[in-house]
């Protein structure tokens, strides 16, 4: 269904519709609120604000963006609201200005130092292929789930979005109103520790 | 000519993995990049820049969290609510 589609549906109150709209939603406006709002019972509050403004303004949406961003719109603006209401600012500068915290994608300690007569920066201790047959295993995941459950919100939105739900970085960057830089070096940090999740674990286990 | 690529060290590399995999690294670094991850030339880029993939394959198999039924259910109710008018 294409937007036009959805919004005649839901102007005509289309329970069907509005549920699949739930169904596809939920999740990724579940990750976008715990960036700003503390604990997932106040995220699932938003979420559920958020429908009730999606269904209130639904006749009078314009369209002059997608449907999605337009929910998103909707959702941040509630999820703001509440976050400062909590007292919550911290977020807002890891989603705004993340270069203002540097961060490495690999600890330093793994290449050689910059004043190494040879190979300055190269590979101290380089990483080793993993198991290509435990890739797959349901413990292999939950690796990745947890490693991901443990990144700071505005990370954890951005990984959710373009990596488990597939969204393209424009879409991420209008939902989430960051710049498309910002877009990136969220999702850079972000996939850079679930692969070190996933080196550690197999290491471990190895 | 290689002489004419950008050294770039393994500990930069890593830094530029997402914007290659995101095509946007400008020409220059992009050959840098790929030179350096060529074949054998340093098997631990190489074999980063694999894992990377292989995290992104890994996280797209994962199935989304959903809010709790509970929740649905009340938004199912206040959807009828709104219908009701």
């Amino acid at each position: 269904m294409d937007d036009a589609a959805v919004i005649a549906a839901l102007r005509a109150r289309d329970e069907k519709v509005f549920a699949e709209l739930m169904r596809m939603y939920n999740a990724s406006l579940l990750r976008v609120a715990l960036i700003y709002v503390a604990t997932r019972a106040v995220a699932e509050d938003v979420v559920q604000e958020t429908w009730i403004g999606v269904l209130n303004g639904i006749d009078r949406f314009e369209g002059r963006s997608s449907l999605k961003t337009w929910i998103f719109r909707i959702l941040t603006n509630i999820a703001k609201t509440r976050g400062q209401r909590e007292g919550r600012t911290v977020p807002f500068s890891a989603l705004e200005r993340p270069e203002a915290v540097p961060e490495a994608a690999v600890d330093a300690d793994r290449f050689l130092p910059p004043d190494h007569p040879r190979w300055p920066g190269h590979w101290a201790s380089k990483p080793e292929p993993w198991p290509e047959e435990r890739l797959l295993a349901g413990e292999t995941r939950a690796v990745v789930e947890h490693a991901i459950e443990d990144l700071p919100p505005p990370q954890r939105a951005v990984i959710s979005l373009r990596d488990i739900e597939g969204w393209s970085s424009e879409e991420t960057r209008n939902a989430l109103g960051v710049s498309e830089t910002n877009q990136r070096v969220l999702l850079h940090r972000a996939r850079s520790k679930v692969r070190q999740a996933l080196e550690d674990y197999f290491a471990e286990a190895g | 000519m290689s002489v004419s690529i950008e050294q770039l060290s393994c500990q930069e590399l890593v830094e530029l993995v997402t914007d290659y995999l995101e095509g946007v690294l400008p020409a220059g670094e992009r050959a840098s990049f790929e030179h350096h991850i060529e074949g054998e030339r340093c098997k631990g880029c190489h074999e980063y820049v694999h894992q990377m993939r292989q995290t992104i394959q890994l996280t797209g198999s994962l199935t989304p969290a959903d809010v709790s039924p509970e929740a649905k259910a009340a938004l199912l109710g206040a959807f009828r609510d709104w219908r009701a008018g």
